[in-house]
């Protein structure tokens, strides 16, 4: 039956914008923990470790995510593991995020100059106190405006996680838009959740960059 | 697991994944171009001094970079027919794709524009080059300069991000996994090779720009 596109049917991708977010913070998590091993194996000094970060972040940051989010659907039930595409979804954002973080994080890392470290090493410092009392909290302050603005990426790209059947703000509007015909508001109203969402991040984002540039 | 690969299976659709491929490459082209006029309207409405087009231009970039692709493409593809205008899954994946770019273009190009100084313009002028002779060897030059590298991880960006108007069957590459996935059944072995194709275009591209980038910016500069 067709209904009319109404207030309960806003209410209800209001409610489904839970997922969009619940899968963008895990994804953040996921790829954070994720990304911090992919920044060391990034700068250790070790050769074989450092190109095996970089294919990584190539093989990420070369292939469309809606191409890994397939593989991941299609290929875990193969090796064994559940179905779900919660599951496929998580995963592969978590991943694809970990490759960005990565990079974001060696770039803050490197950043710091050398002379920061040898100034740290001339005061008689150890290098853990040198990467923990010095380095770290300069490259920690660098890092915070782009991570915050690769969010806005991560949010947005959950919508593609709708193509392989995850419920989420994108998918809920599929259905709506089907069952009342009204595609055009429908999708105008998503369109207004994700701005909402992904515009104060935004925001966030810039303010934290003002904010923190000021100690450099 | 007991599964076995079946990547051979796949070889015989090497003339589709051409296909595909120089599918995506037009459609890469098409959005860039088309992008980047957007994006030089944008950028000189969002400088210039008329106060409604400078609020309309941050609207507009705004409003696009804060919403996902998909949505987007859904809006012009299923949106738009029910207030009259129909558009085959191509044409309105390109409407979508180049007012995606658009938003973006402008960005980088209004960027590339601050980065000369004024005071280069005077320089220029002042040892008797004309305002068009200024233009085309201190301005623009340095403008392109600053803005290629972002140019050319954006076109890799684009020919990534045109694999999401499959979802509205437009054809291009990511489509033909679908293709090829429903002839063999062999969904894992379809997706992999058909994302693997995006790397190897991707890798393939960043090397081309590279060399561009060698070859008209960095000798010049050394003369």
């Amino acid at each position: 039956m067709i209904r009319e596109f109404g207030a309960a049917d806003i209410v209800y991708l209001i409610a489904a914008a839970r997922w969009t977010v619940a899968l963008a913070l895990t994804a953040m998590v996921g790829g954070g923990l994720l990304g911090l091993v992919v920044a060391v194996f990034r700068v250790m000094p070790v050769r074989p470790v450092n190109w095996l970060a970089i294919g990584y972040i190539n093989l990420i940051q070369g292939t469309p995510l809606l191409g890994q989010l397939f593989v991941f659907f299609f290929g875990l039930p193969l090796v064994g593991l559940s179905v779900d595409s919660w599951t496929a979804a998580a995963l592969s954002l978590s991943i694809y995020a970990s490759a960005f973080f990565g990079e974001i994080w060696r770039g803050s890392l490197q950043s710091i100059s050398q002379r920061q470290w040898e100034a740290g090493a001339a005061l008689g410092l150890t290098y853990r106190q040198r990467l923990f009392n010095v380095v770290l909290p300069q490259a920690v302050r660098i890092s915070v405006a782009p991570t915050v603005g690769f969010l806005v990426q991560l949010v947005k790209n959950t919508s593609l996680t709708a193509l392989i059947g995850f419920i989420e703000l994108t998918r809920a509007s599929q259905i709506i838009s089907g069952a009342t015909f009204a595609p055009l508001p429908v999708y105008l109203t998503a369109a207004a959740i994700y701005f909402v969402v992904c515009f104060s991040i935004s925001q966030l984002s810039q303010m934290l960059e003002g904010r923190l540039r000021v100690a450099r | 697991m007991d599964y076995q690969f079946r990547f051979g299976a796949l070889l015989r659709f090497t003339d589709e994944i051409v296909e595909g491929v120089l599918l995506t490459l037009q459609f890469s082209v098409v959005t860039m171009i088309c992008g980047l006029i957007i994006g030089l309207l944008v950028a000189m409405a969002s400088t210039g001094r008329v106060k409604a087009l400078r609020v309309a231009a941050r609207v507009y970039v705004e409003s696009i970079r804060n919403t996902p692709l998909l949505v987007q493409l859904f809006i012009v593809f299923f949106g738009l027919p029910s207030i009259g205008i129909r558009l085959g899954a191509n044409t309105a994946a390109l409407i979508a794709l180049s007012i995606n770019m658009g938003a973006y273009g402008a960005e980088i190009l209004r960027a590339g524009f601050e980065s000369v100084r004024q005071s280069q313009v005077e320089a220029g002028r002042s040892l008797g080059l004309t305002v068009g002779q200024t233009f085309r060897h201190v301005v623009l030059y340095q403008a392109v300069k600053a803005i290629y590298p972002a140019l050319a991880s954006q076109f890799v960006l684009i020919m990534l991000a045109t694999s999401v108007v499959s979802s509205i069957g437009a054809t291009e590459l990511f489509n033909k996994a679908a293709f090829i996935d429903s002839r063999t059944y062999l969904s894992f072995e379809s997706y992999t090779l058909i994302t693997l194709s995006y790397l190897v275009l991707t890798l393939g591209f960043r090397a081309l720009f590279a060399a561009i980038y060698r070859l008209a910016f960095v000798r010049r500069a050394h003369r």
